[in-house]
């Protein structure tokens, strides 16, 4: 670190450092949590009432509305729309919320978490049943939760790996992690099958209900993302997760004040990895299918794309660039050809990037502020004309 | 690292090394001296790439995964020129223009605007590479392409122990030697180089001292694009050009600087002998291994030595 | 009511009446029959899968976009060769756009994937497209997914002799891809070349992908007669030219992908040690059938920014589509009863290709022909694949029974093996 950056690191604010950087990164700066207000700590005694008092505080018209919506949305959709566009997107979303956890709230940007999603799938697929004879075709329930936990050591390591040095190399050494891992399971046959992969993944029945017809999976996909969403949004209010951003800001402060950063860090990996693995599991049932080219460069890149899109300063960003993603990936066709459908979504990032680094959900925010200052603006503006005559 | 630690690593890296070479020699001596040329004539194609990478890596902090489309970028550009000039020197110097023209253009026009931004500019550059790579298949499709070079150079050489050998490819290997010693020259022996190894190790004292940082930067990222570009006609001589090159080459460079080191072009030398020598003969001993041979030496580095063997802590 | 609020009722009365009449129209013809055509447009696939919907549109306009008094309508998606994005795709054709037949995919791993989708669709038919995996029809096969075109081991009946006993080739070295379609090329091959006393001495599986043969060249035997290369064509100019600079010298025997226009045109030293090379497939671009010129005549005209001659994708998309419209003609265009009837018609369609009859076996699978071709010079000094040999009825168990193939089992990387 260089004598300018330390002195503006001892003087300034937790926004300053961002992952961003710069001018940018004071204006990406996700919003500190909330302290808790006294007058909630004074009536601590009446323990009911706190939970309620602080849903009425911090929920909005809007939350439920959203709520609303996506419960209600398999009913109203066609199941095409409901399995391939809301399921997909979903699942997608999970994965890529794993990496918005990350990059903006860890400041660690990893491109390897479709690669914890795939190692998932691979495990699911080997453990349980499918068309391949490698399958061992154990108890579902079992191959799941090997799955999980296979996963989340492999991100464990890759995180043990990616931690000890600076922010931007974890980029590198995190790519070519997931290569690796890509042109492992392409060459090996006794245990990944190679270029083929596992086809005609089973998908389990619960109590007579078939998980891969649309509604029950769709339902599935959203149970397990709205538990990711508040399991993430309740850690970055656990002192977990304001450790985490104050490693994000300034590593050097927190390991004075007696923070072990490094094992932070890798327990951020380790968090983020079952979110990955969550989602990859969703992803196997949903392609009822693994092979190297889901977890190739193409699919490690699309999560960084969807999260960049979506934006990183709040955990909805990853689901709302996932709808997007999914939106334009069917619907290219009929707009710009499906053979360019690459270009296509390239260009979208290079515009997000290069214009609102903080995706579609800075443009909202951006869009907010600017009808609020119209509406404000209206009334104020009538006495001050007063006061001039 | 303490005198017991390096004894250590030596004997337990060296001395099963040397078992693999004296077993090898003994069992087919052909056989194991042409995958050992074979390793160093790729490494010295892989260091052509991770060059660049690193220098621009080193200097400017920006990891730009755009370099491999740069290598593509030079190669078409120098296919359709060798095409319609008939001459393979003529490709050469187009890959390397066209390549370091794309780049000085990027640094001036985008990059240049957000100084300090590293993780801005790195999504940047991933956003470029996959429109390049789209457009460049648009352009030139899926097919492949073959160069055209002059006979003299394309043949067949005699040597002791393994017979015949390409000639191409010790063609290649001292063309990379010498770029390397020139680039050494370059960095070591002129005021501009001075400044980028100034600017490698503090980026803000260089500023600092009135350098004209920019100019600099500019200078590097053209650099390194051209050696990208040059590296996608010699390269796509040996192996031929298709879509998929560039993500390949990117991988190398990125597993070679991680090797080696960022920002120190004689660690990707090193890291590229380590990396082309290990792919070879994983390649030829244990064909679907390989790739884990590639990746337990990143792995190694990794663990002990996370800044790569000759780079330096930030 | 506000004026605005009545011009909108008054709008909305009237496009109602409006959609009610042009309904009603549409209603008093015969629908349309709704086909999807899914290729491999993006990767390294495109320009085959270019040339796939080149070949299906030559089928659809030799009808003159009719069949059976219905007005055919294709709608085409596209994939990348990954199976996932080729199910989405499938399933994006069939449960969003409707489509009534599905034709495609193009790669092998693809056609299994949309297999196992078509089981879960049984009310839509599935043809298949250039997908050539022995799985897709040996292994729990789907009763509603039909392949009119052979695979990739029968591509290679006839070879296997040919080689043995007209070129005299005793042993051989193979060099080839590690993945599914050469695995079954290479079942095809030595299923026969191992039973008439030959010998695959050295099995050389290189990485997908990769361009540096000089390892695997370094590593062949010197004692074979003939090296067997089934790499892609601009692989296998890449593996000529390292292998004449590393000083080989032996002749070769091509797989049905190996042969092709590229390598015909290498401008390497050893060009003319190319002249006698074998080689086999679905069809060969010199073969002088009457119905086959036609057809290489009538592509050449209906497309001037294809090929100089038909690929094997063109071709193969021909035909499934061809079965696919002969079939809608032998019911009459109706495709009710859960296209019952329509299915029926396809099991039993005999199938007249320009290369000779097709019919299926009772896995759906094509039973056709193969020809098997040498390099010869032509009188311009060009060179071209002369056809040397036709096998006719090739089944997909390679003319084993139904026992005797299960225990050899499906080509893979030691299967077979006559070392």
């Amino acid at each position: 670190m260089s004598a300018a950056d330390w002195r503006k690191a001892m003087n300034a604010g937790a926004g300053r450092y961002a992952w961003a950087g710069g001018a940018a990164g004071r204006r990406a700066a996700p919003r500190p949590a909330a302290p808790p207000s006294p007058r909630g700590e004074a009536v601590g005694a009446g323990g009911t009432a706190a939970w309620a008092r602080w849903i009425a505080r911090r929920v909005r018209a809007r939350h439920l509305l959203v709520l609303l919506a996506v419960l209600v949305y398999p009913w109203v959709a066609t199941p095409f729309f409901t399995f391939q566009i809301g399921a997909q997107a979903l699942a997608l979303g999970l994965i890529a919320l794993s990496l918005t956890f990350l990059a903006g709230y860890g400041g660690m940007v990893s491109l390897a978490q479709m690669t914890v999603a795939g190692i998932a799938g691979y495990m699911y697929a080997i453990f349980a049943t499918s068309g391949t004879d490698i399958s061992l075709r154990w108890p579902w329930g079992l191959a799941v939760v090997l799955a999980l936990v296979i996963a989340t050591i492999c991100a464990t390591l890759i995180g043990w790996f990616s931690v000890r040095t600076e922010g931007i190399y974890t980029i590198m050494i995190t790519l070519a992690i997931g290569v690796a891992f890509y042109y492992l399971a392409q060459q090996n046959y006794s245990l990944f099958n190679g270029f083929q992969g596992f086809q005609s993944v089973m998908t389990p029945a619960v109590a007579g209900v078939e998980l891969r017809a649309p509604i029950p999976f769709y339902y599935l996909a959203l149970f397990w993302s709205l538990a990711g969403y508040f399991f993430v949004s309740y850690l970055l209010r656990a002192p977990f997760g304001v450790a985490l951003q104050g490693i994000r800001d300034n590593p050097r402060r927190m390991s004075a004040l007696g923070f072990n950063v490094t094992a932070h860090r890798v327990a951020a990996y380790a968090v983020a990895g079952v979110l990955a693995a969550i989602g990859g599991i969703l992803m196997v049932w949903y392609n009822g299918l693994v092979s190297p080219g889901s977890v190739g460069t193409g699919w490690l890149i699309n999560i960084l794309i969807i999260a960049v899109l979506g934006g990183m300063r709040h955990p909805i960003g990853a689901f709302v660039g996932a709808i997007v993603f999914v939106l334009l990936q069917n619907f290219a066709v009929d707009l710009v050809g499906r053979e360019r459908f690459n270009l296509l979504i390239g260009g979208v990032f290079l515009v997000i990037v290069l214009f609102s680094p903080d995706g579609m959900l800075g443009w909202w925010t951006q869009a907010r502020q600017y009808l609020r200052t119209q509406l404000n603006r209206g009334p104020a503006a009538a006495p001050t004309q007063r006061r001039r005559q | 690292m303490s005198r017991f630690w390096v004894w250590f690593w030596v004997v337990v890296i060296g001395v099963p090394a040397a078992a693999f070479v004296v077993w090898g020699l003994a069992d087919n001596p052909k056989l194991f001296l042409t995958t050992g040329m074979n390793g160093l004539t790729l490494a010295a194609l892989y260091f052509l790439v991770a060059s660049g990478f690193t220098l621009v890596f080193g200097l400017m902090r920006n990891v730009n995964l755009a370099h491999g489309s740069l290598y593509l970028l030079g190669a078409y550009v120098g296919y359709v020129v060798g095409d319609r000039t008939g001459s393979w020197l003529m490709a050469v110097a187009a890959g390397f223009a066209s390549a370091a023209l794309f780049g000085l253009v990027l640094q001036v026009a985008v990059f240049r605007f957000m100084h300090g931004e590293d993780l801005r500019q790195t999504l940047v550059t991933i956003g470029l590479s996959i429109m390049m790579a789209d457009i460049l298949l648009w352009i030139f499709g899926g097919e492949i392409y073959q160069f055209d070079p002059p006979r003299a150079i394309f043949g067949r050489t005699l040597l002791p122990i393994v017979e015949v050998y390409p000639t191409y490819r010790l063609v290649l290997l001292a063309m990379s030697a010498a770029i390397g010693v020139l680039l050494w020259w370059f960095l070591n022996r002129t005021r501009v180089g001075m400044m980028i190894r100034a600017g490698v190790d503090d980026r803000a004292m260089l500023s600092a001292a009135g350098v004209n940082v920019q100019f600099v930067f500019a200078i590097t990222f053209a650099i390194g694009a051209g050696l990208a570009g040059f590296a996608g006609v010699v390269g796509g001589t040996a192996l031929s050009i298709a879509p998929g090159e560039d993500t390949r080459y990117q991988l190398a460079s990125l597993v070679v600087v991680i090797v080696g080191g960022m920002g120190s072009v004689v660690g990707a030398a090193i890291g590229a002998i380590l990396i082309g020598v290990a792919e070879q003969f994983g390649l030829a001993y244990a064909p679907t291994y390989s790739v884990v041979f590639t990746f337990v030496i990143m792995a190694l580095v990794l663990a002990f030595r996370p800044q790569g063997i000759l780079g330096r802590r930030a | 009511m506000t004026s605005l609020t009545r011009r909108l009722l008054w709008t909305g009365v009237g496009a109602v009446a409006l959609a009610a009449v042009v309904a009603g129209g549409a209603i008093a013809q015969a629908p349309a029959v709704k086909i999807g055509l899914l290729a491999t447009l993006e990767g390294p696939f495109a320009a085959g899968g270019q040339d796939g919907m080149r070949g299906a549109e030559l089928a659809v306009k030799e009808r003159g976009g009719v069949v059976a008094g219905r007005k055919i309508e294709i709608i085409k998606a596209s994939s990348d060769a990954k199976p996932d994005v080729a199910v989405n795709a499938t399933r994006k054709l069939v449960e969003q756009d409707k489509v009534d037949i599905m034709v495609g995919p193009l790669s092998g791993s693809e056609g299994i994937a949309v297999k196992d989708y078509s089981k879960t669709q049984p009310g839509i038919t599935f043809i298949n497209g250039s997908s050539g995996a022995q799985a897709t029809t040996l292994q729990d096969p789907s009763p509603n997914f039909f392949r009119f075109n052979t695979e990739g081991a029968q591509w290679m009946v006839g070879l296997g002799e040919y080689a043995y006993k007209t070129k005299n080739y005793k042993k051989m070295a193979l060099i080839a891809e590690d993945y599914a379609f050469p695995y079954s090329q290479v079942q095809g091959f030595m299923t026969e070349y191992c039973k008439v006393g030959g010998h695959v001495t050295h099995k050389a599986w290189v990485p997908l992908g990769s361009k540096d043969y000089s390892s695997v060249i370094a590593k062949l035997p010197r004692d074979v007669d003939a090296l067997l290369v089934v790499l892609g064509g601009a692989d296998a100019v890449n593996f000529l030219t390292q292998y004449e600079q590393a000083g080989g010298n032996k002749p070769m025997v091509g797989g049905s992908i190996t042969v092709d226009q590229t390598v015909l045109n290498f401008k390497g030293k050893r060009r003319e040690s190319l002249l006698g090379t074998p080689s086999a497939g679905p069809m060969a671009d010199s073969y002088d059938g009457a119905d086959w010129k036609k057809f290489v005549a009538s592509y050449k005209e209906s497309f001037k920014d294809g090929f100089p001659s038909p690929s094997l994708f063109a071709y193969v998309y021909y035909i499934n589509m061809k079965a696919t419209l002969d079939g809608l003609d032998a019911v009459k265009g109706d495709l009710s009863g859960g296209q019952a009837k329509y299915r029926e018609a396809l099991k039993n369609l005999k199938l007249k290709t320009p290369t000779g009859e097709i019919v299926l076996d009772e896995n759906r699978q094509a039973i056709g022909t193969t020809f098997v071709t040498e390099v010869a010079k032509a009188a311009d000094g060009g060179f071209y694949n002369k056809v040397v040999k036709v096998v006719p009825g090739v089944n997909q168990r390679l003319g084993m029974s139904k026992a005797e193939f299960e225990k050899v089992g499906l080509g893979s990387r030691d299967v077979p093996s006559c070392p």
